[in-house]
């Protein structure tokens, strides 16, 4: 057992949840429990509770790597000056149609 | 100011959202957690005088819906005790500030809850005033807890209705139902008055927190609010509520009311209420004979993962 996994500390775990079949799992919040099947099962219970949910994903919040916020600027930085990204960038006669 | 500090009071200036990552100062992080933890405990400590009827509702479907809003309240306990934890606090942490007295909960639960018409009472007058301060809170600077306060206030509307629900049928029963919720009434108005917190000039962390816009009205603001809309409510029920100097003004368009008895706030908050000791040994007592099951779970999760690991 990890020394952690004492009656203490419950692993933090972060909660997805698929509202409509046809629809991306979306981030709903986090929870403690002490294993995936707890989490799930917990995560039901805080987060579904009036069927928000058809489908719950959880993973450990210490498996998350994230982008750091304080170098967004520079680590979004490249698309910033690419606006033939964009249809609108592009000058065509009104009278072409359905394009 | 140093450039981060920039960063931050622009951010605040054009209502973008701080995120639990992004720099703060330490007093914003301080603020939040005071006020978060404080508002998570107070979820938490509410299920007490409320649990206190469960068994003895007077029907099953007052029952079904008294556990419904019970279940929302520990809910409600646990997106904001995760939305606290992003500010870098441990969970245990801020559960052991409420244990030692160190942070405190809504002094409203510190009152009991003596008749079935005081489950109606603070559904109306209870969770009537937690929505007035919650639904500016959607738009708190600080994201996890702004999130956070949408689900609930989603949540928090069927509170209040079943609250009203229970106090109209009572208004329109027998002579004894009409006297147990004119009663219920009277205890409940003026502790749920309090609930807006100290006036304005003598609330230490109003200013700070309107500029940092996580509060976006004041506590006497927001308390007059609900006496507006209360004094207007009350005449369904055709009760009374127990403020004679209560009136309408026609030059504020308002409804002034009496003078409110800080003494007694300051004296709940301060440990001092009908049911201070009680909520918070019932607390105590819930953690520490919960522990061998927190125990018993971690247990077996090691287990598991100690076997997966050797496969």
């Amino acid at each position: 057992m990890e020394k952690n996994a004492s009656s203490e500390s419950w692993p933090l775990w972060e909660v997805f949840i698929r509202t409509r079949q046809g629809l991306n799992h979306k981030h709903a919040g986090s929870l403690h429990a002490a294993d995936a099947q707890m989490a799930i099962e917990n995560a039901r219970d805080v987060y579904t509770r009036r069927n928000e949910g058809i489908s719950i994903w959880v993973v450990e919040s210490r498996h998350i790597h994230a982008s750091a916020p304080d170098e967004a600027a520079s680590f979004f930085d490249p698309a910033n000056d690419k606006v033939y990204r964009y249809p609108t960038f592009y000058n065509l006669p009104d009278e072409l149609k359905n394009i | 100011m140093i450039p981060e500090e920039k960063i931050f009071e622009d951010k605040i200036a054009r209502e973008v959202r701080i995120e639990p990552r992004d720099w703060m100062p330490a007093d914003y992080r301080k603020l939040l957690i005071r006020q978060m933890s404080q508002h998570a405990h107070s979820e938490i400590v509410g299920m007490l005088p409320e649990g206190n009827w469960i068994t003895r509702a007077p029907s099953l479907r007052r029952k079904a819906t008294l556990i419904a809003k019970v279940q929302d309240e520990a809910g409600h306990g646990l997106y904001l005790y995760s939305a606290t934890e992003t500010l870098g606090i441990t969970r245990e942490e801020t559960i052991d500030q409420l244990h030692s007295g160190k942070a405190k909960y809504s002094s409203i639960f510190n009152y009991p809850t003596l008749t079935w018409a005081d489950i109606g009472a603070i559904g109306w007058l209870v969770d009537g005033a937690a929505i007035m301060n919650q639904v500016p809170l959607c738009r708190a600077s600080f994201g996890p807890y702004a999130r956070a306060m949408v689900r609930i206030c989603k949540e928090e509307s069927f509170h209040q209705r079943q609250g009203f629900e229970i106090l109209l049928t009572l208004s329109r029963g027998s002579e004894a139902q009409k006297h147990m919720c004119q009663d219920a009434i009277n205890r409940w108005w003026w502790p749920s008055v309090m609930m807006f917190g100290p006036p304005d000039d003598a609330s230490p962390h109003n200013q700070k927190s309107m500029q940092w816009k996580i509060k976006r009205f004041s506590n006497d603001e927001l308390r007059q609010k609900f006496i507006d809309v209360c004094a207007e409510q009350v005449r369904v029920l055709g009760m009374k509520l127990p403020d004679d100097k209560m009136k309408w003004n026609e030059d504020e368009q308002h409804y002034d009311f009496g003078e409110i008895n800080w003494t007694e706030f300051r004296e709940v908050v301060n440990g001092n209420g009908p049911c201070n000791k009680e909520r918070l040994e019932a607390r105590k007592k819930a953690h520490a004979e919960g522990a061998w099951v927190r125990e018993a779970a971690a247990a077996y999760a090691g287990k598991k993962n100690h076997s997966s690991n050797n496969q």
